[in-house]
């Protein structure tokens, strides 16, 4: 007890020195018990994606022949207007939207590696709600389409370079049974 | 320099021993001032499955705050102030030192007890006494290395808090969770689409993330206790980048379900979101401010990417960032004075800090892809994630810029760190 009251005291004196501790420790060793305020991980939780039927896709969708089966467009770094060139293929597939309004599609935006992943989902999101717009002013309907965005997450070639950026710089249009 | 080589090499020896792929830590660089202390062997800590002393100088170590001495060939152990020969650490400029000991009880549990010492007033500082399984050698260690890291720096110490991160390997992803020394790492979920964006509620115990699982962003909140997890947000379109808010209760997400991504409020279990942006520019990385009451986040309003603050409440949106022409992923430190961002310098991505009384900027690090950064929640180190070689990789780099760690898992690609909050106890 003598040693404790000691410590204390001189404690109380080194108050003020930068490596020295403001506070008085009240026992020379105080008690604790390492809480398990945090408790360990009750396991894994696995998430199996459901696959998509291929077979519910009518074949007009899939004759390579056929423009429909053209589903991407590409963009510039940093870009999201859709260019002139996609107007056709943008036409085609809003024309088989009308003419089909069982028929639904998903857009889906991507982008380079490059940046932000979450300013990248945006980005993604600003590409495919572009293809959408398009398309409803074309004939589609919007109960239709739903434009998401895949971001930088699922790139379609992973090199760092810009032969590779320029194809993750895409929207892809999927319809129902292919997602 | 030997002693610091022996400290790495058997920092390695401990994280390989682990089956489990673990984060090894590599250090580069040091801050100024570092204090200089030993740490002791504890007499009888063999007992253990780990010395507690090994772990206590790591976590010092890395902090980048300590200069470790050589404290090998101390014959005998002191247990008591007594005991010390002070004369001895004072001609090794020595400030502080730290001796323990380790006892097993009666009922198999053990009583690690240390005290920490001031070398030139030749005084006892503090000294606690833990009762611990033989599981809680860790727990224990983190716990010492926080008491003394806060008594001689006067910052609440971050070793016994914990880190999240997403490990891509092929094409498996998971959200993993392990000690802020990379050690310990456990998988939370597991998937073949992406994952991102982890952030920790306030009290530690849920993890909100966007998975793809259903081929497009979806948040979820997963509760660490449980293990179970809810959708927070499913909307039509697109669900990201989810805030907490102080209190918990509530989350900033970035939904397009209204055309465009949009800031939204809404409540932890998904209920009644609130639209707090409305613009037809892409608004989003919100970050609640620590006054609870502004969100910094980042708009293409301008033309490019910069990043604004908004009062929740509506009104004024103020613009934070002028230099440059891409600065995103905004995060403020927990006393509200520096903000932390990426920056875009010609082709490279660098972690910036930004003195939000002063305006003075720093550029804290020179990777060519770094993003994601996270403050410890002391607010002197940020984690973030970078790119070695083709693939990603954790590091840390002090607030000051002075301390860079790299962290990284063999044969695997490692991204979106987030570092937990205090542990209360």
């Amino acid at each position: 007890m003598k040693n404790l009251l000691a410590a204390a005291s001189i404690v109380a004196l080194m108050a003020g020195c930068a490596s020295t501790p403001k506070e008085e420790p009240k026992a020379a060793v105080e008690d604790r018990t390492p809480s398990t305020a945090v408790p360990s991980q009750p396991g894994v939780t696995t998430v199996t994606p459901t696959a998509p039927r291929a077979d519910q896709v009518p074949n007009v969708l899939k004759d390579p022949n056929n423009i429909l089966s053209k589903r991407s467009l590409y963009y510039d770094y940093d870009k999201y207007d859709v260019k002139d060139e996609y107007k056709p293929l943008l036409q085609a597939h809003a024309r088989y939207l009308s003419q089909n309004r069982n028929a639904k599609m998903l857009i889906q935006g991507n982008c380079d590696e490059r940046g932000s992943r979450e300013y990248n989902i945006a980005l993604g999101q600003k590409r495919a709600d572009g293809v959408k717009k398009m398309l409803l002013l074309m004939g589609a309907q919007e109960s239709q389409i739903e434009s998401v965005s895949l971001g930088e997450e699922k790139p379609r070639c992973t090199d760092a370079t810009e032969p590779c950026y320029s194809q993750n710089r895409r929207s892809d249009m999927l319809y129902g049974g292919e997602f | 320099m030997r002693y610091f080589l022996a400290s790495i090499g058997l920092l390695l020896a401990l994280l390989c021993a682990n089956a489990q792929a673990q984060l090894s830590i590599e250090i580069t660089g040091g801050g100024a001032n570092q204090i200089p202390i030993g740490v002791l062997r504890f007499v009888g800590e063999e007992a253990l499955s780990q010395r507690i002393s090994d772990i206590v100088e790591a976590d010092l170590q890395r902090s980048g705050r300590f200069r470790m001495l050589f404290a090998g060939n101390v014959e005998p152990l002191p247990t008591e102030v007594a005991q010390v020969n002070f004369g001895d650490w004072k001609n090794r400029n020595a400030d502080a030192l730290v001796i323990g000991s380790v006892a097993r009880l009666a009922d198999g549990r053990f009583e690690a007890r240390f005290r920490l010492l001031d070398v030139p007033k030749q005084t006892q500082i503090g000294g606690v006494a833990f009762t611990l399984s033989a599981q809680q050698v860790r727990t224990t260690a983190h716990r010492i290395a926080d008491f003394i890291y806060e008594k001689l720096t006067g910052d609440r110490g971050v070793f016994s808090t914990r880190i999240a991160y997403v490990v891509k390997q092929g094409t498996r992803f998971e959200l993993q969770i392990a000690d802020a020394d990379g050690v310990g790492a456990q998988t939370a979920l597991a998937s073949r689409e992406p994952i991102m964006s982890p952030a920790w509620s306030p009290d530690g115990t849920r993890l909100a993330y966007v998975s793809f699982e259903n081929k497009k962003p979806v948040v979820y909140v997963h509760s660490l206790v449980s293990g179970q997890r809810q959708v927070v947000a499913n909307f039509k379109g697109s669900n990201s980048a989810p805030a907490w808010s102080a209190d918990g209760r509530q989350l900033a997400v970035v939904l397009s379900k209204d055309g465009g991504s949009q800031i939204y409020l809404i409540g932890a279990d998904g209920s009644n979101p609130r639209r707090l942006t409305n613009t037809g520019s892409i608004d989003t990385e919100p970050f609640f401010a620590p006054d609870g009451q502004s969100i910094y986040f980042t708009s293409d309003r301008g033309g490019s990417p910069q990043i604004y603050r908004m009062d929740i409440g509506g009104g004024e949106v103020v613009r934070v960032s002028f230099d440059g022409s891409y600065n995103v992923s905004p995060r403020v430190s927990k006393d509200g004075k520096t903000l932390i961002y990426i920056a875009r310098d010609g082709g490279r991505f660098q972690l910036k800090s930004l003195d939000l009384a002063s305006k003075q900027g720093q550029v804290l690090t020179d990777g060519q892809h770094d993003e994601s950064p996270s403050f410890a929640p002391n607010g002197r180190m940020i984690l973030y994630a970078t790119q070695v070689g083709n693939r990603g990789s954790l590091a840390a780099v002090s607030s000051d810029g002075a301390v860079k760690q790299r962290l990284s898992v063999q044969a695997a690609d490692v991204r979106e760190p987030a570092w937990g909050p205090f542990i209360n106890n």
